[in-house]
């Protein structure tokens, strides 16, 4: 790998990191909006819970940003080994998420929740390696 | 927590690490993608293994949605990261690639921070029309 493409690798898991957070946290926001699935499949049947998920703008917000990062990690997987790429950018949405979750999404991260996440984070760093 | 939910959680686990593990596969076999070759990007879902791979990640979608309906993300984050560990296991005995001590470590933190957390609380807080409250039932069972 020459030093061009190292540098293209990284911006590339930067690009895929950002897309993939956002991607999270919109559709976590989607599905907390249209509400538990089963409840929805109670009340009005399969099709109340595809008419909630297809009428809920953040949903396809979500599902842009996947996208987007979907090529931007095809991109990423002809140049670089799965076992790099996926535990790289993994361990920065993963900071990401939580940081939004907390900040951005206001779920209660519990202590229990820190020390997995810190348990999970130490994890996928040692994947890297 | 009932038998779908843990279905549920196993399909997101087997979906991404699986489609992850194929995607990868076709891209190794379709070769470098540069600024010049951005059709061979375009149409990499067509070759098998990719479109295979697109396949399971989309069971993996589905079933991520369906999760984060009933649980909080903070909480389906560390369960879905247990696909880390099996794509780390996959990429040792499907591709060949070496998995090193450090990396075993990383296998067992990573589970060890996954069975911590699904014993815990599934949902923190409900959407209200100012926002976000505080969930009633802060207790482990959810309903079945």
């Amino acid at each position: 790998m020459n030093h061009h493409s190292l540098l293209a690798t990284w911006l590339m898991i930067l690009v895929l990191v950002g897309l993939n957070s956002a991607g999270d946290m919109s559709t976590a926001t989607a599905m907390r909006r249209v509400g538990d699935f089963s409840e929805i499949r109670r009340r009005t049947g399969v099709w109340g819970v595809v008419r909630g998920v297809l009428t809920e703008p953040w949903f396809f917000i979500g599902l842009t940003a996947m996208t987007l990062s979907f090529f931007t990690m095809l991109a990423a997987l002809s140049i670089i080994d799965l076992s790099i790429v996926i535990p790289a950018s993994a361990s920065m949405s993963f900071l990401l998420n939580l940081i939004g979750a907390k900040f951005i999404l206001k779920e209660h991260v519990t202590k229990r929740r820190w020390i997995s996440g810190i348990l999970v984070l130490g994890g996928i760093v040692l994947l890297r390696t | 927590m009932n038998f779908l939910r843990y279905v549920l959680l196993a399909f997101i686990v087997i979906g991404s690490t699986l489609g992850d593990v194929y995607v990868a596969k076709g891209m190794k076999q379709i070769g470098e993608i540069s600024v010049h070759r951005l059709r061979d990007l375009i149409l990499a879902p067509l070759h098998p293994y990719v479109a295979l791979g697109i396949a399971l990640l989309a069971l993996f979608y589905f079933s991520y949605l369906a999760s984060l309906s009933w649980a909080d993300l903070s909480y389906i984050m560390p369960s879905t990261t247990f696909g880390y560990v099996l794509t780390a296991l996959l990429a040792h005995f499907m591709l060949g690639e070496k998995v090193p001590l450090t990396r075993w470590i990383g296998i067992i933190l990573i589970s060890l921070g996954v069975g911590l957390i699904t014993g815990g609380h599934s949902l923190t807080v409900v959407p209200t029309p100012e926002g976000v409250s505080p969930h009633l039932e802060m207790k482990p069972e959810a309903r079945s």
